[in-house]
């Protein structure tokens, strides 16, 4: 089983592979690939049918390109950039909203805070601390541990992240969802470090955001 | 109840945070932070609750199970190994 794995988790034997005709190395790619690319397809598009499609589509469009491919990138920065062509087509078909449109600057929603400002000390002559808390956020540790690890706070974070702006959704999902690195996701999304890093940091706060909610009105109740 | 030192106040410290967890930081800038959070609880527990927000969000990926359909594995399995076949040198 590790032998298995390890064969296929290096691009150059799994390209190979796939090239070769290797069927044990198409699966393993829909079995560690399927799930996270209708993931991703989603955002872009409004139905699970047609998020279902997209995926399909990009399978065909890897069995296709295998040939073609020039390794240039990674194998999964490669089949993510087959689906997002794939995604944003049909998103743009389905008026759905693109999350990288030809517009960076809006995407990045201004220079808003990500933390209510209220939540800090203004800068006032008598202030001794300006920019500091009016008073500390709630350390989370307190809860009981069977909330913590509750469906429900899992939820909760899946319908916060659900409703961020697309973009934020995006590089979330990849980062925290699906674990990829920094250097993954600017790669796949064509995004600077320090604009994914915005996206990343917003999207972040506003979940911790609907978390705080959610545990203050547990305690409250 | 609020402490600031090291010259960062918690209101710009919490705009860091996640490029204090990728290790973005200059070297300076992490010292700096370090003894920040060393002082300040508030800065602590934010740090301490966006590493939980990112521990659940991978929570989803693990509750999760492929739905693909049987039937379109079927049909792609197959368009595999057609290709396959077709690349393969005529014996």
């Amino acid at each position: 089983m590790g032998g298995f794995d390890d064969t296929f988790a290096n691009d150059e034997s799994l390209v190979a592979a796939l090239r070769g005709g290797d069927e044990r190395a198409f699966e393993w790619l829909l079995g560690t690939y399927d799930t996270t690319l209708r993931r991703v397809a989603r955002n872009y598009v409004p139905t699970d049918a047609l998020a279902d499609d997209v995926v399909q589509d990009t399978w065909m469009g890897l069995i296709r390109g295998i040939d073609g491919f020039e390794q240039r990138s990674s194998l999964k920065t490669w089949l993510y950039r087959i689906l997002l062509n794939i995604a944003r087509t049909k998103g743009v078909r389905e008026k759905r909203t693109v999350p990288f449109s030809s517009a960076p600057d809006a995407l990045l929603d201004g220079d808003q805070p990500t933390f209510d400002p209220e939540r800090f000390r203004s800068a006032t002559p008598t202030e001794q601390y300006p920019g500091g808390w009016v008073s500390f956020p709630l350390a989370w540790e307190t809860q009981p541990e069977h909330v913590l690890e509750s469906d429900e706070t899992v939820g909760i974070v899946h319908a916060a992240i659900e409703q961020l702006p697309p973009a934020q959704r995006e590089v979330v999902t990849l980062r925290d969802v699906e674990g990829w690195t920094s250097s993954e996701v600017c790669n796949a999304l064509e995004l600077t470090e320090t604009n994914q890093r915005v996206l990343l940091h917003r999207a972040r706060a506003r979940v911790r955001r609907a978390l705080e909610l959610y545990f203050e009105g547990a305690m409250a109740t | 109840m609020t402490v600031i030192d090291e010259g960062i106040p918690c209101q710009v410290f919490v705009e860091l945070v996640t490029e204090y967890l990728d290790g973005a930081l200059p070297t300076d800038d992490v010292a700096r932070i370090e003894a920040h959070l060393a002082l300040c609880p508030g800065c602590a527990s934010v740090v301490e609750q966006l590493r939980e927000t990112v521990r659940l969000a991978r929570q989803i990926r693990e509750d999760d199970v492929s739905r693909m359909d049987p039937g379109v594995r079927a049909d792609l399995m197959a368009a595999f190994r057609e290709t396959a076949r077709h690349r393969a040198p005529p014996d």
